[in-house]
């Protein structure tokens, strides 16, 4: 299989600019999360999704707002993108009841019943079978909704992952596998991981409809997930995509990144999608003088709201602790 | 004229696991360890860092995310004349090759006749406290020590960390090594010369007349410090550290509470169909005339554990609940 970045067509210029404040929006947010972090008013495990932007902001346009997405504790940037605010994940963060999960969740649980975002899971590969779910329950409805399935390249080595590409595929389910390649599970490079790298192929070989694309180009991200949420919603069964790109940051907060080298992250930082798009906007005339300064302006503004929203929130009281073990409350 | 005996060396369980690796590796031929990011990434938890440069990766060996994979793999290495050691990041995540462990680990040896044993180690993180919410956080070993055909163990000191590797792997069969998260980081003193530990009894960590607490791993060191607390109180706590989990030394637990006559079971993991039941019910079955009070129990809440701070010490046993249990005992009790 090889990558197919379609040229982009004027109007996907036009919505460029919307593109590039949402990667901008999700980048400043996560770099204010790493001050918060050092700060110890986040806790736990924290991934970063920097250099990855493009694929789910590029993903997130093609969805329908009752359309679901199933993602994995890398999910700040999915949850920015499908409409959850930056107070409701901020304060997640912080531990507070006005959190997105009432605070029981962090970083790694984010969820939003009202956006049909499903979390959140941090069990490799364990968010796949549930958009299988989720699908078939559309299907069996009559539902034309489509759900779009985050996951990173070291959950295809899981068995959920075959599992479920199998059943969506016999099933001919409208989900939507989103595989993003960043080339590294935590230390493990693709190659060191998978002994069939070519991912798509490996996808295809269950019969879904699989390709790859430039991860780190958000209009190409986006026309890939356009095109595979059409065939998904039209009824053509489930669709792969390989989003080739890179994280620029440690796996979490706590990799001392012997598995890397310093010029191999330079070399894809060339590569910032941001930046790529940037330039493109500008030298088409889509992007005016000021402009960029404008998004950076609009967006410090959202996230001292989030912030200051996160600082003052309250904490779940400790009597509910098991409040929410059963809908049904047992005795 | 002999050079006096090198003094104890302060060393952390991060480290102390880390030498039995070693030890193992150097020592046993046929050892290996095998697990996600155990050798490039220097480990999840930095325990086998350093390893893959002393050892190669034959066997120090990066495995994809493969969990029921890799440790199915490591019974078939161990069936053919290996001694694996496999690593999983985590309790949660054994979730995923609990099928082998339990349907083919656990009963081969019977299964088979007697013809198959499984001289295999497989060591994971268990434990909360981190803010690592609830696919990170869990005390399944109890879970693990209802299955007959495993041994369980659960270091709650350095020289436990230290010495329980070795013994494990001179076991024929399948051992299950709990590393609580918690503990990592924690710094003590070790004897230079540490070296393997027995695995077949519990140990009195501290000696008390009043009552016994009853605990292992994690919660070893918070019912020290309710011992502590206790004897502010006037109150004489005797300690107990079952360390193996699978089988359980009942005659330690019973010889104890026979001289303190009242017991309190400390136990992070869920209170419902758990080893601190269990460690009750042997209580109740073999030294009941010699109670003066209801066993009793302090264990994790009944919730897969929360993110925000002051839920998940909500939810775990702190040395003031143990104290408060113990206080509690002796006073309506006396
Ligand atoms: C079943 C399971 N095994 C191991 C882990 C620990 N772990 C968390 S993320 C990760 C790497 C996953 O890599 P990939 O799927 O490529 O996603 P990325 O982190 O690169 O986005 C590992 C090994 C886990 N969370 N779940
Ligand atoms: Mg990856």
């Amino acid at each position: 299989m090889t990558s197919t970045s379609p040229v982009p067509a004027a109007p996907d210029l036009a919505e460029g600019r919307r593109l590039l404040h949402e990667m901008l929006r999700l980048r400043r947010f996560e770099e204010r999360c790493v001050e918060l972090y050092s700060a110890a008013r986040i806790r736990g495990f924290m991934h970063l999704y920097i250099g990855e932007e493009a694929v789910a902001v590029g993903a997130m346009a093609s969805l329908r707002a009752d359309d679901a997405a199933v993602t994995t504790y890398r999910e700040h940037g999915h949850a920015l993108a499908k409409g959850l605010s930056a107070r409701s994940i901020m304060a997640e963060m912080f531990g507070r009841v006005e959190g997105c999960s009432r605070g029981h969740g962090g970083s790694m649980h984010l969820f939003d019943a009202e956006r049909r975002f499903y979390g959140g899971n941090a069990i490799v590969a364990g968010g796949l079978p549930l958009a299988v779910g989720l699908a078939l329950g559309d299907k069996l409805r009559g539902l034309d909704r489509v759900t779009a399935c985050y996951f990173g390249e070291g959950a295809m080595a899981e068995g959920a992952f075959h599992e479920s590409m199998n059943l969506a595929a016999l099933w001919s389910l409208p989900v939507v596998f989103l595989c993003e390649n960043n080339l590294y599970a935590m230390g493990t490079a693709l190659t060191r991981s998978e002994s069939q790298t070519d991912l798509a192929l490996k996808a295809a070989a269950y019969e879904v409809t699989s390709w790859a694309v430039d991860g780190m180009d958000v209009l190409a991200c986006r026309a890939a997930s356009r095109r595979a949420v059409d065939i998904a919603r039209a009824g053509g069964g489930p669709c792969f995509v390989e989003y080739r790109t890179y994280r620029f940051r440690a796996h979490s907060m706590y990799d001392p990144e012997l598995y890397r080298s310093k010029e191999e992250v330079e070399r894809w930082k060339q590569r910032d999608p941001i930046d790529a798009l940037d330039r493109r906007l500008t030298e088409a005339g889509y992007l005016a003088d000021g402009e960029r300064a404008q998004m950076e302006t609009e967006i410090a503004g959202e996230i001292d709201d989030a912030v200051a929203y996160a600082e003052e929130g309250t904490q779940e009281p400790v009597e509910d602790l098991t409040r929410y073990v059963l809908r049904r409350a047992s005795s | 004229m002999t050079a006096p005996a090198p003094g104890p060396t302060t060393t952390t369980f991060r480290q102390a696991y880390r030498e039995a690796l070693r030890d193992a590796l150097r020592r046993d031929e046929l050892a290996f360890l095998m697990g996600e990011d155990v050798g490039m990434y220097g480990g999840c938890f930095g325990v086998s860092t350093g390893l893959l440069e002393e050892f190669g990766p034959e066997r120090v060996r990066d495995t994809p995310l493969s969990e029921a994979g890799f440790v199915g793999a490591g019974i078939g290495a161990a069936l053919n004349g290996m001694h694996p050691i496999v690593e999983v990041m985590t309790v949660n995540f054994s979730l995923l090759a609990l099928d082998q462990i339990m349907n083919n680990a656990a009963s081969m040896l019977h299964m088979s006749g007697g013809q198959f044993n499984v001289p295999l180690v497989i060591r994971m993180t268990t434990g909360a406290g981190r803010q690592l919410a609830a696919q990170h956080s869990h005390s399944l070993e109890g879970w693990f020590g209802h299955i007959p055909g495993i041994r369980v163990l659960a270091p709650g000191t350095l020289e436990d960390a230290r010495g329980m590797l070795w013994t494990a792997l001179q076991d024929p069969d399948p051992v299950l090594i709990f590393e609580n998260g918690r503990l990592y980081g924690t710094e003590g003193e070790l004897a230079p010369d540490a070296g393997p530990v027995e695995i077949d009894h519990a140990a009195v960590r501290r000696a008390g007349t009043d009552l016994t607490l009853i605990t292992y791993g994690g919660s070893l060191p918070r019912a020290l410090e309710a011992a502590e607390l206790l004897l502010a109180d006037g109150i004489s706590a005797e300690v107990v550290d079952l360390r193996t989990l699978r089988p359980l030394d009942t005659t330690t637990i019973l010889a104890s509470v026979s001289r303190t006559h009242r017991a309190v079971v400390v136990d992070e993991a869920w209170r419902t169909g758990s080893l601190s039941a269990e460690v009750s019910a042997r209580i109740m079955e073999g030294a009941f005339y010699e109670l003066d009070a209801p066993v009793a129990r302090v264990c994790g809440a009944e919730v897969p554990i929360p993110y925000a701070q002051h839920l998940e010490q909500a939810a775990l046993p702190q040395p003031e609940d143990i104290a408060l249990a113990a206080r509690e005992l002796v006073q309506d009790h006396g």
